[in-house]
């Protein structure tokens, strides 16, 4: 790994590894870069950010288990990770979490297809914009959740309720991107375009969604956390099942364990949420200088 | 040419056809006439260059050829394809070198036939290599190959070399001969510099005032130099004070 690096000696001299040879670089799946500057390599750099995060937890820990806190206050890490050893090994869990998320993904595909295909249309044509546009951005002056309680009329507090709640959220991000990022593109390529006889299904294929699509993937990055806030929200007012129902039902008996639990998890989700789509930002924009790979 | 296309063979057989006709073009934006009835005949493997003042019509006139802007007046007839090579390379960030000098082929042979164009030009190495990590010159060498893929009858080249460093663009000028010399497409090369002009053309016009208002022939006897300073005075640049 880092012996193929000349610098590698000098900042890691007693790391241990004994002088071998590695051959290809293909081995190594993370980048090992040398941070200038800071004196250690980047595995130290790795453990001395996370001492401050696991010294909090330790911290909360001891004064959990010394009785400074209370238990109906905060519970221990330690029994937050049994009550999620105890309901995993029910099933209950694991069922209100793919609750949780078959809404989010039901949600985010039908706002974003919607989204998306306005958002087309607009950045197409200038009468879609003339016809569409301005009432579009008359209803995404609305904060979203001020909704809610029309919502609830429309739909009751089922399933319908919250799908539209998330779709109505993740609807606009994408629908803004979309639009913006067919407009940038740059018209000299799309003159290109018309120098090579593209057709209009090739030039849209090959120059104007390509270059739409480092905003449309902002968009989706917006959406995906507009869609996990729509769900905590809807999943808390009403709900016989997912991880707000979970919470709320823990409060009832002020299971404080099983409330941590479920905010823990909505942050795990919105996190594994995120790194997709940065994970999907920096295959699909391999070409561009600000997220693909450096060589 | 290692590799050739059945393509060039046929339109080589054909020498008689010009590569673009253009009959009384004119062309106004408002009422500002750029182009005022022009006329221009371009044989194929004819190398034509365009001269003139900034404004005075000649990207307009390759842009009309381009059948990037509409005609107001006047014929052009261009038979075959045509094909441009622009001041900025305009490579597509997102492709790959060889999709983007195969833009707009079909997709039967077209990685072959952009493989063999990417040769020509020297890059027959980088196929599958990002434009993001080209040099200037070797972005416009692609632009080059992407514009000769196509096996025009027509090459308009619009400032090609305008922003490439001095010595990259004598690299050029020695590699558009070449490949001009190989495929025989008959080519309009719009430019600022006289000396370029002189260097790569048959033939050198100069446009005034919307019209063609000089035409100097090549023929490689008359005098390089008398001929420079003719075409600096009829472009507005008296340069007998100059030393030489």
């Amino acid at each position: 790994m880092t012996t193929l690096d000349p610098l590698a000696s000098l900042s890691l001299p007693g790391a241990g590894v004994p002088p071998r040879r590695v051959l290809p670089k293909a081995v190594s799946p993370s980048p090992s870069r040398h941070t200038a500057g800071s004196g250690l390599g980047p595995y130290r750099l790795f453990v001395v950010s996370w001492l401050a995060p696991v010294a909090l937890v330790v911290v909360w820990e001891v004064l959990a288990r010394a009785g400074w806190i209370s238990p109906q206050v905060l519970p221990a890490p330690s029994k937050v990770l049994t009550t999620a050893w105890k309901l995993t090994l029910n099933g209950s869990l694991l069922l209100d979490l793919g609750t949780s998320l078959l809404r989010a993904a039901v949600g985010f595909a039908i706002g974003g297809g919607i989204g998306f295909a306005l958002g087309t249309l607009v950045g197409f044509s200038r009468l879609a914009e003339a016809a569409i546009d301005r009432s579009v951005q008359m209803i995404r002056a609305i904060p979203f959740l001020a909704l809610l309680p029309l919502v609830i009329v429309w739909f009751g507090v089922g399933e319908s309720q919250k799908i539209f709640l998330v779709a109505l959220g993740v609807a606009f991000p994408i629908y803004i991107n979309t639009v913006l990022g067919i407009r940038q593109v740059d018209p000299k390529l799309v003159e290109l375009g018309r120098v090579r006889n593209l057709g209009p299904i090739q030039l849209i294929r090959r120059i104007i969604l390509p270059g739409a699509l480092p905003s449309i993937l902002t968009g989706v990055r917006y959406a995906l956390a507009t869609a996990w806030l729509a769900l905590v929200v809807a999943e808390t007012i009403g709900a016989q099942s997912g991880l707000g129902f979970l919470a709320m039902d823990a409060r009832e008996f002020l299971r404080t364990d099983v409330i941590v639990l479920a905010i823990v998890l909505y942050a795990l989700i919105g996190i594994a949420a995120d790194s997709i789509a940065r994970h999907l930002e920096r295959s699909l924009l391999a070409w561009h200088p600000n997220y693909g790979d450096r060589r | 040419m290692s590799r050739a296309p059945a393509g060039s063979a046929v339109a080589a057989s054909a020498p008689s056809r010009p590569a673009v006709v253009v009959t009384d073009l004119t062309r106004a934006y408002g009422p500002r006439v750029v182009i005022d009835g022009l006329n221009l005949v371009i044989e194929r493997g004819e190398f034509v260059a365009l001269l003139g003042e900034s404004g005075c019509g000649k990207t307009t006139l390759l842009r009309a050829l381009a059948g990037l802007d509409p005609v107001d007046h006047g014929r052009i007839d261009a038979p075959g394809e045509a094909a441009v090579v622009f001041q900025e390379h305009r490579l597509l960030p997102w492709d790959s070198l060889w999709r983007n000098v195969a833009l707009g082929l079909p997709d039967q042979g077209a990685r072959e036939r952009a493989a063999a164009a990417l040769s020509q030009v020297g890059l027959g190495h980088r196929l599958d290599d990002w434009p993001r990590n080209l040099s200037g010159g070797q972005a416009q060498r692609v632009a080059l190959a992407r514009a000769l893929v196509q096996e025009p009858e027509l090459l308009l080249l619009d400032e090609p070399f305008a922003a490439l460093d001095a010595l990259t663009r004598i690299r050029m000028h020695g590699l558009v001969k070449e490949l001009v010399a190989r495929h025989r497409p008959g080519v309009l090369l719009v430019t600022h510099d006289v000396d370029e002009a002189i260097s790569l053309a048959d033939r050198v016009l100069v446009m005034r005032a919307g019209i063609i208002a000089a035409e100097h022939r090549l023929d490689g006897s008359g005098d390089r130099a008398a001929l420079r300073l003719r075409l600096l005075a009829e472009l507005g640049v008296h340069a007998e004070s100059e030393p030489a």
